[in-house]
């Protein structure tokens, strides 16, 4: 083991392949990605609010992005929702909370020395890290990041003509991607080798943590969805820049007759699809796998039917290569086409289903701690119930007809996914804060923050339904141009409110994250009293993991408040009792 | 005017107020830590007391919520679309609103039941919770209650569905073509022969924005317009073409919406059922007009009244948000007038030059 050889600034913080360190790689620069990406919110919510009046948040834009009354240009709005789309979706949600805690909790959990290759995550950490320079410089470039929606249909995308920021910004975007899609396979590999192959003796696979499952089945999914994304963005960049027509047919633009023929953005927009929606449950499966684990903790209780939870995992997994078309009901394809994939995405509410039921049956007759992570865990089940209704109107392509591409797609999405995803994303970090820095977080802060989140985020997603039924468009610059809108003034002045707040609350963590770093209270070993392998470490974090002999593992991870034992929690390594069933 | 560097100032300003604010709160911080371990009791640890405040303060603001959302669906009600103006539109409002049932009645069970439970079983100390990991039978009942339930609501869809996206073309259809560009709608009648000229993009020159092709003769009687009359009850078929990049035709009223995409014709056919007139007279078009012109008027705008229109909902580039043309629906009568009055596509670009 490393013990002995000597460890410089460079080989610990920077060209690290210890996984702990990687992952607070990953976590550090999906929060700074997570402020950029909230910020540009703020920005366009202000517009949205007060449609071409300037704005002291405009300050932090260039200056060429606003015209001459400090108002914000269309465009330059249009580019801030893509931008606002990418990070999140990619940066935050996809590096940011998979990178952080599959990085950091698959060998821990899993009783394992480190990663299967260390050197491939420190590449799978620095392809991200390339990744996120590139696309933040698309930001400063003259004509602007992309701006055609963060899912770069052509030809809006492919024509500079079409938008400024299809120039050189969506040229950036998509070696960005590239880059990030390098990692993410680099990352993904490694996670699934690492849980197949180094588990220690005794875990077995029905011994597995849930969140360990979770982040199995998500490194699988992205494993098999990127590389789609990726073949899709070249043939855009052969489109773009080597005269080729995949996307492209009968364009005339800004007056010029181009020669592509024969090419469809439809296909564009199956090969982006058939990534993009598994992508969907790359970002929701780690957060409900944290949440499996935290709830169970802090319920003191065994998660409620775990094999059905694996189950539930494993039939969303599945059923989300196979419901891709429900993003495409308007494009014109073969109606019968649109009611398979009705058939199947309606199918993913069975398991959804299933894993609210059993979250609310952990919760019945447990003996609550409410920790902040376990606040925030429930935020992602509420987040959860309130999304994933709304679910059902939108996949039913009937119904989609008049309700695509509105608001009230923006509010589904932003709740089931966005919000489960990033209440996911703080419950792991307060959880397992201790473990990363041998500190506690501030507990009276963490309350603070969750109930000023969970009050602005409701605040800010829910009207948006109301916005979507009376037919307002999404990704509209100003709502003003049609007066069957202006009715709607109002709540739209609530949600920015809300969101400028909901902002402000977020300080509040940054600045209890960093601030325990340095300043907080020494954690103990097991401060939760969890059963899982993570808490046997010594406090003081080593390469390696484990002094001397890995930890056998006798028994699953839930056994909270058994009866016959003495205390409420049973570490897993902790060997069955003579005469002791397993759960 | 402002000064030149008063962003500058204001900028600095701000950054000053926050490191304030932040060194304040290190200090609240430090104080507070200090002074409990100068009590000997752990800062962070989750007491009883936090436990009970939490489970209380979920079951306030959980059902703080719950009220928000009630609220919402009271105040704005009156905001939403009102009923649809077609045949088709009626049948999905009808499974909208039994899905929204369903979904209402499921989200005022299940989230309740979360807030209370976190109160009722909030922790202590002292207690133990109960060990109960699995029951195949509960588990059994809620997959199969939501499947059933499911399957129902899947096949009710796909019925509606199927109607919406039925496209026979009969004697009396009218057919019109949508054509879409940065940043505006141009529409093609089909004329006595109800058959569309064909069109091919090279051949989009002067007056013919529409690129139609003049050797084929079914172009002669088409008539290009800047906004579309309908005729009520009388079905129309309409046709999407796109001359750039992808453009949504949305008519929200109608409940029709369709890609427009370049390089192909996609299609949407309907049936209006309220002439314009009637729907200025319903009283919910009323309710929610009156609201939005005595918004209008504060902010010193002019009134405006009910009008059907076709929107743009596919991202589609700077003007994408302010893409729009006017649908009307009138009777045959009034039709006829308005049709007559437009010049056929040959006289227009006969007349060229």
């Amino acid at each position: 083991m490393s013990e002995h050889h000597k460890e410089t600034f460079i080989t610990k913080y920077i060209f690290c392949q210890d996984h702990k360190m990687i992952a607070k790689q990953f976590l550090i620069t999906g929060m700074f990605m997570a402020v950029v990406g909230m910020l540009m919110s703020a920005i366009f919510r202000v517009q949205l609010a007060n449609p071409g009046e300037s704005s002291i948040l405009y300050n932090l834009l260039p200056s060429h992005w606003l015209n001459e009354a400090g108002g914000l240009n269309p465009d330059k709005y249009l580019a801030l929702v893509t931008m606002h789309g990418t990070i999140l979706v990619f940066w935050v949600l996809t590096a940011g909370l998979s990178g952080t805690f599959a990085n950091f909790l698959i060998p821990l959990q899993i009783g394992a020395r480190d990663m299967a290759s260390g050197f491939l995550n420190m590449l799978s950490y620095w392809f991200f890290f390339l990744a996120t320079v590139v696309l933040m410089s698309s930001i400063f470039v003259e004509t602007g990041p992309a701006s055609g929606g963060w899912t770069i249909y052509p030809p809006l995308s492919a024509l500079p003509q079409a938008i400024p920021g299809s120039g050189t910004g969506m040229t950036l975007w998509l070696v960005s991607i590239t880059l990030f899609v390098v990692g993410s396979l680099l990352g993904g590999l490694n996670y699934i080798v690492t849980i197949l192959n180094l588990r220690t003796i005794g875990m077995t696979m029905q011994r597995l943590p849930l969140t360990v499952w979770a982040l199995l089945i998500t490194a699988i999914l992205g494993v098999l969805s990127f590389p789609v994304l990726l073949s899709c963005g070249l043939l855009l960049i052969f489109d773009r820049s080597f005269g080729t027509s995949f996307y492209l047919s009968d364009i005339i633009i800004n007056g010029e007759v181009l020669h592509n023929e024969g090419g469809s953005p439809i296909l564009f927009e199956h090969l982006f699809w058939f990534l993009g929606h598994p992508e969907v449950y790359i970002i929701l499966l780690p957060a409900l796998g944290i949440v499996s684990e935290v709830i169970a903790v802090n319920s003191r209780k065994p998660i409620f039917g775990y094999k059905a939870m694996v189950g539930a995992l494993l039939l969303i997994a599945f059923l989300s290569f196979i419901v891709w078309g429900h993003h495409m009901f308007m494009t014109g394809m073969n109606p019968f086409l649109g009611s398979v994939f009705t058939f199947t995405t309606l199918l993913i509410a069975i398991p959804s289903a299933i894993k609210v039921f059993n979250y609310l049956a952990t919760l019945w007759r447990a003996n609550i701690r409410f920790t902040p992570a376990m606040l925030f865990a429930i935020g992602t089940v509420s987040a959860f119930i309130t999304g994933g209704l709304t679910g059902i109107i939108l996949g039913d392509s009937a119904l989609d007809i008049n309700v695509h591409d509105t608001y009230f797609v923006v509010g589904h999405f932003h709740i089931v996914m966005g919000l489960s995803a990033i209440y996911g994303m703080f419950a792991g970090v307060y959880h397992w804060f201790p473990k990363m820095y041998g500190k506690m977080m501030n507990k009276n802060l963490g309350y603070i923050h969750f109930w000023g989140t969970f009050i602005c985020a409701y605040g800010v997603f829910f009207p948006m339904h109301f916005l979507g039924l009376a037919g307002l468009p999404r990704r509209y610059y100003t709502n003003s141009a049609f007066p069957m809108f202006d009715g709607l003034s109002d709540i739209n002045s609530i949600i920015t409110f809300f969101a400028l707040t909901g902002a402000i609350f977020q300080t509040i963590f940054l600045f209890n994250f960093f601030y325990s770093i340095f300043k907080g209270t020494k954690a103990s070993q097991n401060p939760w009293k969890s059963n899982t392998l993570e808490w046997t470490t010594p406090i003081e974090r080593i390469h390696g993991n484990w002094p001397g002999e890995l930890p056998v593992v006798t028994r699953w991870a839930y056994d909270y408040s058994k009866p016959g034992a003495e205390e409420d929690f049973i570490l897993q390594t902790e060997p069955l009792k003579e005469g002791e069933v397993e759960h | 005017m402002r000064p030149k560097n008063y962003n500058k100032m204001t900028n600095i300003l701000i950054a000053i107020v926050v490191l304030l604010l932040i060194a304040t709160l290190v200090q609240i911080l430090r104080v507070s830590e200090l002074l409990s371990e100068i009590k000997n009791k752990d800062v962070n640890e989750v007491t009883d007391e936090d436990n009970s405040t939490q489970g209380v303060l979920f079951l306030i603001v959980g059902f703080g919520f719950l009220i928000f959302v009630i609220w919402q669906m009271v105040a704005w009600d009156h905001l939403l679309l009102p009923p649809a103006s077609s045949v088709h539109g009626t049948q999905i409002d009808f499974l909208m609103k039994m899905s929204m049932g369903l979904i209402l009645v499921a989200f005022f069970i299940l989230s309740p039941m979360l807030f209370y439970f976190l109160y009722k079983y909030r922790g202590k100390k002292s207690n133990k919770a109960y060990f109960f990991s699995h029951h195949n039978k509960l588990e059994v009942i809620w997959t199969v209650v939501p499947t059933i339930v499911l399957t129902g609501f899947i096949i009710f869809g796909l019925k509606t569905w199927d109607n919406a996206m039925n496209v026979e073309v009969s004697e009396s259809t009218t057919v019109i073509e949508v054509y879409g560009k940065q940043f505006n709608w141009t529409a093609r009648y089909s004329g006595l022969d109800n058959n569309l000229g064909q069109a091919n993009y090279k051949l989009v020159k002067g007056r013919n924005t529409l690129g139609v092709d003049t050797l084929d003769e079914n172009y002669a009687d088409d008539k290009v317009t800047s906004e579309v009359h309908l005729v009520i009850d009388k079905p129309v078929l309409l046709k999407f073409r796109s001359q750039d990049v992808i453009h949504s035709a949305f008519l929200p009223h109608f409940r029709v919406q369709m890609n427009c995409v370049p390089g192909m014709v996609t299609q949407f056919g309907f049936t209006p059922t309220k002439t314009t007139e009637e729907m200025r007279a319903d009283p919910v078009v009323i309710k929610q007009m009156k609201e939005i012109n005595r918004i209008r008027l504060a902010n010193g705008e002019g009134e405006v009244e009910f009008e059907y229109i076709l929107l743009c909902n596919k991202i589609c580039g700077s003007a994408h948000y302010n893409m729009q043309m006017k649908f009307i629906v009138e009777t045959q009568e009034e039709y006829d007038v308005w049709y007559a009055s437009q010049e056929n596509l040959k006289n227009k670009l006969l007349t060229q030059k």
